[in-house]
């Protein structure tokens, strides 16, 4: 038996971090994720790592530019309108194709909008949210256990793809404890020729820019860097299917709200509706496969988020528009009980989308 | 005695090199077009040159070398 | 004969891209000398602002990075608190580092991080086409400041250098200029003590080099250093800030 420890959402992150060999962190604080800086602040200076909180949301990001740059396995962490002030950021790295580790522990929005949790950013996650044509790798943890593995995983798809992985998670994971184990933890390095570390006058400079003045040149990096995305929309996409097998009405929900979503399902299951659930765990790649597979043997989907639907647009894509699908959301903080959820599979069933 | 190579071809002829000069040794070529479309400085009286580069000093696009 | 004059090892064999006359070339030219004086071009780790220098990382011959506007302070912490054995400098202008960056500066400046910041002064922003900048002088004409700058309607230009030296923080802030011969072998001075300072440990230095525009002033470069000495220098002088390591021997 694996040794477990108790721990809330927001410590596993940071300590997965380290055990990641993340020495380095920059941010801000807000809430609701404000226990990450906090066990960094603890944590690094004693295991030779540095925690330094910057004066801004964009210092931090770009402080994890410079050190992602040098070639570091570092991070930062904010909430929502923090990471809208780090999309500038995270455009640079993008473009200089540099790997970077960012975490959103959502709150309710727009605006400053409020504290309570949220996953109103998937948008912003999932299709850029900075400027230009770029991706990141999204992470969609829905248990404190997720919340650390995912973070090792992030670290490694990272760096693997030279590109920011970030954990997108939300406050009640953050804040809830659960017990965990790290015990399967697999760090996976990798070279770093493009690394600033000095030229030691040994070989020629290396240069991290995303400048490119000839629109053909910015054209060719543009249509690699999706070649390479092409092939983790390929290879990455992860997700969880429960109860999928005689599945005749699919819900679809990540993070929190597949935690309510399952509850519901297996209610609906005791009332013998066929239904079953497909728990995306990366948002980007989204798990198109699964969910087209799974168009050809439900009726209808139903996307439960908590956000005024942002993941149904890439549901309905991955789809193809096949079957209906229909929205079960609360927002600004509120989230869905499971009876909420349950009334909205009744419906479906009864071909109410 | 000194001498004076200029990267003729990198010369934008900004003439700051000329102003420089305390023995007024350089001026613009007027008649003469370098390879980016400049007139470039040239060295009008080496005789007088006594290498105190303060012409490359002030040269922004660092093409003149100074032996002395 | 020997060579008293040529490029420097630090400084890439490739035509700059800058106007005719202007003093970027000169200030370029001063940070490869300084990093070959004090053999550190291996070492180096140079961050590119946006604004006209931003091609700058093809200059140096050392590794670089091209930083978002006004973050290079920021990049050089992240670089340096990951490579304390490296030497990270930032070479900015002054809207990158007076005005969109700002806080980055001080804050960086507070933090006293070690650090060496190549500040260039030329009262405009030179790559977007002649708009005001955060230095540019009261009354100064620029495209957005057409009837000159009016400080009762858009604020007064900042003194960076006075500003810092306010703070704890920084070891070393001076402002020196490229306008003649003999202020550029005194800029020289400064920009190798603010390298030479990080090779020390000691922190936070920042060079603020006066510079010109003269395609953006609308003059020939001559005229330009000229209104640098007449106009400039007045209401910029040269002189040292703040000296922490040479004032604690004073005293």
């Amino acid at each position: 038996m694996a040794e477990r420890v108790l721990m809330k959402g927001n410590e596993a992150i940071a300590e997965a971090a380290i055990r990641a060999g993340c020495r380095h962190y920059f941010g801000y604080p807000i809430t609701p994720q404000t226990e990450i800086a906090a066990y960094m602040a603890k944590k690094m200076p004693k295991i030779g790592g540095v925690f330094l909180q910057a004066e801004s949301e964009i210092a931090s990001i770009n402080m994890v530019y410079g050190a992602a740059a040098a070639g570091m396995r570092v991070m930062t962490s904010s909430s929502s309108p923090g990471i809208s002030l780090k999309a500038e950021g995270l455009s640079y790295i993008a473009g200089s194709d540099i790997p970077a580790f960012v975490v959103n522990v959502q709150r309710g929005g727009p605006g400053l909008g409020g504290i309570q949790p949220s996953q109103s950013d998937y948008f912003q996650a999932t299709k850029g949210g900075g400027h230009g044509d770029y991706k990141m790798i999204v992470l969609a943890p829905a248990s404190v256990q997720e919340m650390a593995s995912l973070t090792i995983k992030g670290f490694n798809l990272a760096d693997k793809y030279r590109m920011t992985a970030m954990i997108l998670a939300d406050g009640t994971i953050g804040q809830m404890m659960e017990p965990i184990s790290f015990e399967d933890a697999q760090i996976e390095t990798y070279e770093k020729p493009w690394a600033l570390t000095g030229t030691n006058c040994e070989r020629k400079h290396n240069v991290v820019n995303s400048l490119y003045l000839q629109p053909d040149e910015l054209e060719k990096k543009n249509f690699e860097r999706y070649e390479r995305y092409k092939a983790i929309e390929q290879t990455e996409a992860m997700w969880e299917e429960y109860m999928m097998e005689d599945a005749e009405l699919c819900v679809v929900a990540f993070g929190i709200a597949s935690r309510v979503a399952k509850n519901a399902v297996a209610a609906a299951r005791a009332e013998g509706i066929k239904v079953g659930l497909i728990r995306p765990i990366t948002l980007w790649p989204f798990p198109t496969q699964a969910l087209n597979a799974a168009a050809d043997k439900v009726k209808g989907f139903i996307s439960v988020e908590l956000s005024m639907g942002q993941m149904i647009e890439d549901v309905r894509l991955a789809t193809q528009c096949k079957r209906p699908v229909a929205l079960c959301n609360r927002c600004g903080g509120m989230i869905p009980s499971p009876d909420e959820v349950l009334d909205s599979i009744r419906k479906a069933q009864k071909g109410e989308f | 005695m000194a001498k004076l190579t200029f990267q003729t071809d990198l010369c934008k002829g900004c003439g700051l090199c000329v102003n420089a000069c305390p023995k007024g040794c350089l001026t613009i070529a007027a008649d003469t077009i370098n390879k980016k479309g400049y007139s470039p400085a040239v060295m009008a009286q080496p005789d007088k040159c006594i290498g105190c580069a303060f012409c490359a000093t002030m040269c922004p696009d660092c093409i003149i070398t100074v032996e002395k | 004969m020997a060579v008293v004059f040529e490029k420097p090892k630090s400084l890439a064999n490739v035509p700059l891209h800058y106007c005719p006359g202007c003093p970027h070339g000169i200030i370029h030219r001063l940070v490869a000398e300084a990093l070959d004086e004090l053999g550190i071009e291996g070492k180096a780790i140079g961050v590119a602002p946006v604004g006209c220098a931003v091609m700058a990382y093809d200059y140096f011959n050392c590794d670089m990075i091209e930083a978002a506007h006004g973050r290079a302070p920021a990049v050089a912490t992240g670089i340096k608190r990951c490579r304390p054995e490296n030497i990270v400098f930032t070479y900015q202008g002054d809207g990158d580092l007076a005005s969109i960056g700002m806080a980055e500066t001080v804050h960086s400046a507070a933090r006293n991080e070690n650090i060496t910041v190549i500040f260039v002064n030329n009262a405009i922003y030179g790559m977007t086409g002649g708009q005001m900048a955060p230095t540019s002088l009261p009354g100064q004409v620029t495209q957005t400041s057409p009837y000159g700058r009016d400080v009762n309607h858009c604020g007064w230009p900042i003194k960076v250098c006075e500003m810092l030296a306010t703070l704890e923080g920084p070891e070393y802030i001076t402002r020196v200029a490229v306008n003649n011969v003999k202020n550029v072998n005194k800029a020289k001075k400064a920009i190798k003590k603010a390298f030479q300072n990080q090779m020390d440990g000691k922190g936070f230095s920042l060079v603020e080099v006066v510079s010109a525009c003269p395609t953006n002033w609308g003059m020939t470069p001559q005229q330009a250093l000229e209104w640098v000495e007449s106009d400039m220098l007045p209401y910029y002088p040269i002189g040292v800030y703040k000296d922490r390591s040479a004032a604690k021997e004073e005293g």
